[in-house]
């Protein structure tokens, strides 16, 4: 397949929305990600013939009806193999997958696992709201201990599953985090994952108004996010805190993190571990950090990129001889172990 | 029991079935395969039975290890790899154990006495050595210590008593192509180029190969061991090769591909038996367009197929009953976004893991029936391993044409059984191009053709087509989701229409062999081809008033099919499954057919179809 390389002239975050009606609950934490996408797509001038948004089920999975560039609803958790299926097919098309946290790590967690192993060439959203919204409220695989939800009346005694520390352990080459409401940072790191080739993943912390309301706002509220709240940055300090007055440094004498004092009375500047996003260790560690004892780690948490699958394939194949011209389909057949019979 | 030999002349025969059969480990399915070629490049006509174990290397010496490969040749049409063995080569006790039973009265069997130890005669659960207690009585027996005789040839080349004990297989080979007058050129050719980076190992088994000829020719033997003449089969002129169902399903969707005008295809599997071999096969044909992906899981598979698909390109699973279940979901998507893939199905026996090298029929429900919902596909089935090819083609043709997914069904003897093929030209295979939409004017995803009833395919990248499709109902009008009751009613009558419309662009049933109408048609789809066809072809020259109708379209059925099967007293419907068309045949036509089912993970013999045809025909002719 030919790609035409027409770049549309100068669109608006408005020119990449469809004429369908959003149908999320009011104060619903996908609007803002969906203005946040709009207004990436806009900055990246994404062709909108060229841009490919793929969903599982979920709330999050109507995602693709209200953007203007191709979209492909799919069924539950199977996202990331429909869209292996479109890189494959056509590596020239920019493909997103837009999941959440039970389309992704539960009913999905096995194309999960494997497309971000594989590092398929595409842009994973996973918007984590900790709960199952459009089947009306049962705890999901990362609602944390003792949720009580319609599933769960005593409260769930299951431990949840932390999403990027999954991708990471499962080899995804570009791990990062955002809350929905801070729009600023979400089209940074959309962007960041775009530019990255290979799979990235992207959690996005997301509210779920009617059936996990404020289930974040121990770290997203106002109040609380300076001291709850580390936005990391390749090659800088690991700083936090109102005045960045908090840090985080190696624990002498073990393999852990820990938060000490910056600044004037605080621990020596050069003990303060500074950001490598190509560190695949500290982006766990990073991944691992909960409040209280410590804060939220947003951002890029790990990138290093490395060939992506379907490049990779392609190459295989053009040194097989592929070279999108029809081969010799009778040579094939008549390669070895023929005979003739005389007329 | 040896005498001294004595030249005779070779005695005629006009079809002959060998068995070869032996431990897992002891390379029966390429002594097979070998021997298959050279009576190919002999001129004979022949149909071949791959029957193995699931077991990879079985514990030695057992039963349950026994790996065998059927033959049968001839001077006339072979459809069938034979009812009754006449020559089985049993290479240890417990392939004579497992094998014997199918060997016809007076038939010849040899065996290597080498293997006929005390220890493996107890791992076969032999009382007494069977060569020696009169229980053979029924049969020719040959024995040759063909281990010694073996490890003697291969002696100049250095090999570990090990690797020695592994030219077995090529010295029984050897003797066996002696026996029929075969040429042993390609086998050597192929040894040398197999082991071409131990040369050792090619000497010694071209040795071995040439020890067991010479054996046959020089020797002394017994008065029992005589070469036979089968004469070539007469065939149309041409050029040919032999083809396995799996090859042949494998060059048929690059055919397809091409015929459509793709420019690629994106074939996803997972692995599973007996269906693995066609993602092995197309994953060495890159040059030809073709991507192999093995998915994570079956579902995964089916799900990389409908993206290709919706990329606009070829997307292709494949996979065997279990795995047919998992993908069960996808189909549904594949229905409602109605995007064109091509679903193989090798079927093997059943229940879930069921008897996975063995073959069954028993996913027609599952292919027509099996999914949630009013959501119809089209399926059709191969029913030779020749056949394959133009099956596939049709396929390929039907899912574009329709923009439909479309079942195939094949099965775990179709995937291996070889036969000879006159090879098509490549010039003359169909083409039915496709037709991309890039006018943005009028369109929207659901947009028809009027006279197929499919819908447009508009392919990402595409400029002004930009739209969003998915599992929920679309309107008929718009593409939008709708939850619309009418609109739903619309949508679930078209997609039917669309499917039964098929039957408009396909040729109507034809009679394989008989008359259009009589007292029995004896009506099959699948494998069960050449049984079906063999046993009416000798019913009828008894004088049977019987036909042989074989289906390859099985949803829908061809237009005329109600009217042809009510030109029949009797419907006879043979299925190596509990009895599925049968029921699809009544259910649709309320015509009275009767099954002949059989489930035992073999295909049918010939004789058992023409006891049943011989049974309708007393039936009918019962004042």
């Amino acid at each position: 397949m030919t790609v035409t390389t027409i770049t549309d002239a100068e669109l608006a975050p408005k020119d990449y929305a469809s004429d369908q009606e959003v149908r999320w609950c009011p104060g619903c934490g996908d609007y803002a990600i969906l203005k946040a996408v709009q207004k990436a797509l806009a900055e990246l001038g994404a062709p909108r013939e060229r841009t490919v948004f793929v969903s599982g089920i979920g709330c999050a999975a109507r995602f693709p009806y209200y953007l203007s560039t191709y979209g492909f609803h799919t069924i539950h958790g199977r996202a990331p193999a429909i869209a292996t299926g479109i890189k494959l097919a056509n590596p020239g098309l920019d493909v997103w997958v837009v999941t959440g946290d039970g389309d992704g790590l539960s009913i999905g967690g096995n194309h999960m696992l494997h497309v971000l192993r594989r590092n398929v060439d595409l842009q994973i959203i996973l918007f984590n709201n900790e709960i199952y919204g459009l089947t009306k409220g049962q705890y999901s695989p990362t609602s944390r201990r003792g949720t009580h939800s319609p599933s769960t009346p005593q409260g769930s005694i299951e431990s949840p599953v932390s999403p990027c520390a999954f991708a990471l352990g499962a080899g995804a080459r570009f791990v990062a985090r955002a809350v929905d409401t801070q729009q600023p940072e979400v089209v940074a790191l959309l962007k960041r994952a775009h530019a990255h080739r290979g799979a990235s993943f992207v959690e996005v912390f997301q509210n779920c108004v009617v059936f996990n309301d404020g289930v974040f706002d121990h770290f997203t509220s106002k109040d609380a996010a300076s001291d709850t709240q580390l936005h990391v940055e390749h090659g800088k300090p690991l700083l936090f805190g109102r005045n960045r007055e908090r840090a985080l440094r190696l624990k002498p004498g073990a393999v852990a993190l820990e938060v000490v004092r910056a600044g004037q009375g605080g621990v020596p500047p050069g003990d303060i571990l500074v950001h490598d996003e190509t560190n695949r260790v500290l982006a766990q560690l990073l991944a691992a950090l909960e409040p209280p004892a410590f804060p939220v780690a947003l951002g890029v948490l790990y990138c290093d990129p490395a060939t992506s699958y379907e490049a990779d394939v392609y190459a295989q194949a053009r040194a097989a001889g592929f070279s999108g011209e029809p081969a010799d389909l009778g040579a094939l057949l008549r390669r070895e172990g023929t005979w003739t019979v005389a007329p | 029991m040896a005498t001294a030999s004595t030249l005779r002349a070779r005695q005629a025969r006009e079809s002959v079935v060998i068995r070869f059969a032996g431990d897992s480990g002891d390379g029966m399915q390429v002594t097979g395969s070998r021997f298959t070629v050279e009576t190919a490049l002999a001129g004979n006509d022949l149909t071949t039975f791959p029957d193995f174990p699931a077991e990879i290397r079985a514990p030695a010496g057992t039963t349950f290890g026994v790996s065998a490969f059927q033959i049968q040749f001839g001077a006339r049409d072979v459809m069938t790899p034979g009812d009754a063995v006449d020559v089985l080569v049993a290479m240890n006790p417990a392939a004579l154990k497992v094998d014997v039973k199918d060997l016809r009265r007076g038939g010849t069997v040899l065996v290597d006495t080498g293997a006929f130890t005390e220890r493996n005669l107890t791992k076969a659960g032999f009382p007494a050595n069977p060569l020696e207690d009169g229980s053979l009585a029924a049969y020719q027996v040959l024995t040759f210590d063909i281990t010694r005789l073996t490890t003697e040839a291969v002696k100049p080349f250095g090999l570990s008593s090990r690797e020695a004990h592994r030219c077995r297989n090529m010295w029984a080979l050897g003797l066996m192509l002696w026996m029929y007058g075969r040429d042993r050129q390609a086998t050597i050719e192929w040894l040398r180029r197999k082991f071409a980076d131990r040369p050792e190992l090619a000497q010694a088994n071209v040795a071995a190969v040439n020890a067991g000829h010479a054996f046959g020719e020089t020797a002394e033997m017994s008065e029992h061991l005589v070469g036979y003449t089968v004469p070539s089969a007469p065939a149309e002129p041409g050029r040919y090769r032999t083809v396995s169902g799996t090859e042949a399903l494998a060059w048929g969707l690059i055919a397809g591909m091409r015929g459509a005008g793709l420019e690629k295809m994106i074939f996803a599997g997972y692995p599973i038996t007996p269906a693995s071999l066609l993602l092995h096969t197309l994953a060495n044909l890159k040059a030809y367009g073709v991507v192999t992906f093995q998915a994570e899981d079956e579902i995964a598979a089916i799900g990389a197929a409908i993206g290709a698909a919706y990329s606009g390109a070829l997307g292709v699973t494949s996979s065997s009953g279990p795995g047919m279940a998992l993908k069960t979901e996808m189909l549904g998507l594949a229905i409602a976004t109605e995007l064109p893939i091509v679903v193989i199905n090798s079927q093997r026996a059943g229940p879930s893991t069921g008897m996975p090298t063995k073959a069954e029929q028993s996913d027609l429900f599952q292919a027509v029936h099996g999914r949630n919902a009013d959501a119809p596909l089209a399926v059709i089935a191969a029913a030779t391993a020749v056949d394959c090819f133009e099956v596939a083609i049709e396929a390929v043709r039907i899912a574009t044409t329709y923009m439909t997914p479309v079942i195939v069904l094949s099965d775990a003897y179709l995937a291996h059984a070889a036969e000879p093929w006159r090879l098509p030209e490549a010039t003359a295979l169909p083409r039915f191009p496709v037709r991309f939409r890039t006018d943005p004017t009028g369109f929207h995803p659901f947009v028809r053709d009027p006279a197929t009833l499919a819908r447009a395919w508009a392919v990402p990248g595409t400029p002004g087509l930009e739209h969003r499709i998915g599992g929920l109902e679309k309107d008929y009008d718009t593409g939008h989701i709708s939850y619309d009751p009418d609109n739903h009613a619309r949508m679930t009558r078209t997609r039917a229409a669309k499917i039964a419309g098929i039957a408009d662009g396909i040729p109507p049933q034809q009679v394989s062999l008989g008359d259009d109408h009589g007292a029995v048609a004896v009506v099959g789809w699948g494998s069960t081809y050449g049984a079906i066809h063999r046993a009416v072809s000798e019913a009828r020259d008894e004088g049977g008033d019987v036909s042989h109708i074989h289906l390859r379209y099985l949803n829908p059925f061809p237009r005329n099919l109600g009217d042809l099967l009510a030109r029949f007293e009797r419907i006879l419907v043979p299925e190596m499954n509990a009895g599925q068309l049968v029921q699809l045949l009544r259910a649709a036509y309320l015509v009275p057919a009767e099954g002949l089912s059989k489930v035992e993970g073999k295909p049918f013999k010939v004789a058992e179809i023409v006891e049943a045809i011989e049974a309708a025909l007393r039936v009918r002719s019962r004042p």
